[in-house]
């Protein structure tokens, strides 16, 4: 058994929320700002991976980035990116697909923050960006942390569209998903079981921690 | 001297209406603001605080203007630093008292003239959900003039006390008034608690 597809698992599930937790915030703060029809649209976009069938996005990442395409030939020739078939175009299509998640729970948790915590920070002079970091998070830090939670095992549990975008190149993008289809496919049912196994034990660990801290978030300052 | 002459939609349970309120309020005064339950107490004081923005007409502050709908000024609500008591506090729940304060202010001896005259000094290290509602008002009310603002807005800041607490609060609050010199604004639904604290009344 090789543990690459372990590794490169882990690997894939910690880049894309450390690139979630960056560009998440502010666009969950953004969204709980006010409400608009194109602001509408565009969480009616970011919300789409949670119902769309994987496949799907991974059809059209695939499209969108393919060197054959006129978008994918530019990023290739004036960039030297390939998002095809590559380990960079997994974390793209992880951010992209594991966004709902971290940005649900941070922008519901900033929704019932009281208004009146960010207007008394701003009467006090404090900008928006310093309301953010002293005012808001400290006091959302449990949402913060479920969705930081939350969107590391959903990349673990990424199939469809991982395949899709990355095929099964061992060490590049098979990651252990994939890894237990192939070994199925090729009838190694113990290999598969062990991967399995792995994705199971890491994933039971993550949701139990969830719920750990769901119940830690009910004693939070705000309660 | 704060000169307000602002006109602003808004929305009762009964419809649309406009507020519209032209009044001065002189130096270190301390007025009282009564009217019925939907009359726009509390939105004027966000209008002059900038939280929200009149529709029309002027507010300055001395010298200074702080809004004109005419040459399209409207300071933000970190540039008026108007000192805001909400009605529901608005402390931080995950700041002490004394974090609340320095998060307010630099000011190191104001910190603790505020802390000495609001008898907070034993309590500079809880956190809101640890003061009894007297303390948690005493500290939103602390907070407010830390910031040393021109103008101290409050909110119904003695609604949710009980009578006895609400008469020591308001004796506290005039011995701080007397020490921190600033104009003062307070909302109210029983004018007559703030008798001999107010000297100004406008009914809006």
């Amino acid at each position: 058994m090789e543990l690459g597809p372990l590794w490169l698992t882990v690997k894939l599930a910690l880049i894309t929320t450390i690139i979630l937790l960056i560009i998440g915030l502010p666009i969950a703060y953004w969204l709980s700002k006010s409400r608009s029809i194109p602001k509408l649209f565009i969480e009616a976009i970011i919300t789409m991976p949670l119902v769309l069938p994987p496949s799907v996005l991974g059809f059209y990442l695939l499209l969108a980035f393919s060197p054959q395409n006129s978008f994918g030939k530019w990023l290739q020739e004036a960039l030297n990116i390939q998002f095809v078939f590559s380990f960079e175009g997994l974390v793209l299509a992880s951010v992209i697909y594991s966004l709902p998640f971290m940005i649900g729970p941070v922008r519901s948790a900033l929704n019932h923050l009281p208004v009146s915590l960010k207007q008394a920070s701003f009467t006090m002079g404090k900008s928006e960006v310093q309301t953010f970091f002293y005012v808001l998070m400290p006091n959302i830090r449990s949402s913060v942390l479920t969705a930081i939670v939350l969107t590391f095992a959903h990349t673990i549990g990424e199939f469809g569209v991982v395949l899709m975008i990355g095929g099964n190149i061992p060490g590049v993008t098979r990651v252990a998903s994939i890894a237990v289809y192939d070994a199925v496919e090729q009838m190694n049912y113990p290999l598969a079981n062990i991967y399995s196994l792995f994705l199971f034990a890491l994933t039971f660990v993550i949701v139990v921690s969830v719920f750990i801290l769901n119940k830690v978030s009910v004693k939070s300052p705000l309660e | 001297m704060i000169k307000v002459d602002i006109s602003r939609k808004i929305k009762t349970y009964d419809g649309n209406r406009d507020l519209v309120v032209s009044h001065s309020f002189a130096d270190l005064s301390i007025t009282r603001i009564t009217g019925p339950s939907g009359s726009g107490k509390t939105t004027f004081l966000k209008l002059i605080a900038g939280l929200i923005k009149p529709d029309s007409g002027t507010i300055t502050v001395g010298e200074k203007t702080w809004f004109d709908s005419k040459q399209k000024i409207n300071l933000s609500p970190q540039k008026r630093r108007a000192g805001f008591v909400f009605q529901d506090y608005a402390l931080f729940p995950n700041m002490t008292v004394m974090e609340h304060l320095t998060y307010a202010s630099q000011n190191k001896p104001l910190i603790h003239k505020l802390l000495a005259t609001g008898n907070m000094q034993s309590f500079v290290n809880h956190r809101p959900a640890h003061l009894s509602g007297g303390q948690q008002q005493r500290l939103a009310i602390l907070r407010a003039l830390a910031t040393e603002p021109g103008v101290l807005l409050m909110d119904e800041p003695f609604s949710a006390l009980d009578e006895e607490l609400r008469i020591a609060l308001i004796a506290d609050l005039k011995q701080l008034l007397q020490e921190i010199k600033t104009t003062c604004l307070i909302v109210t639904h029983h004018p007559a608690e703030l008798d001999g604290l107010a000297q100004f009344t406008l009914r809006i």
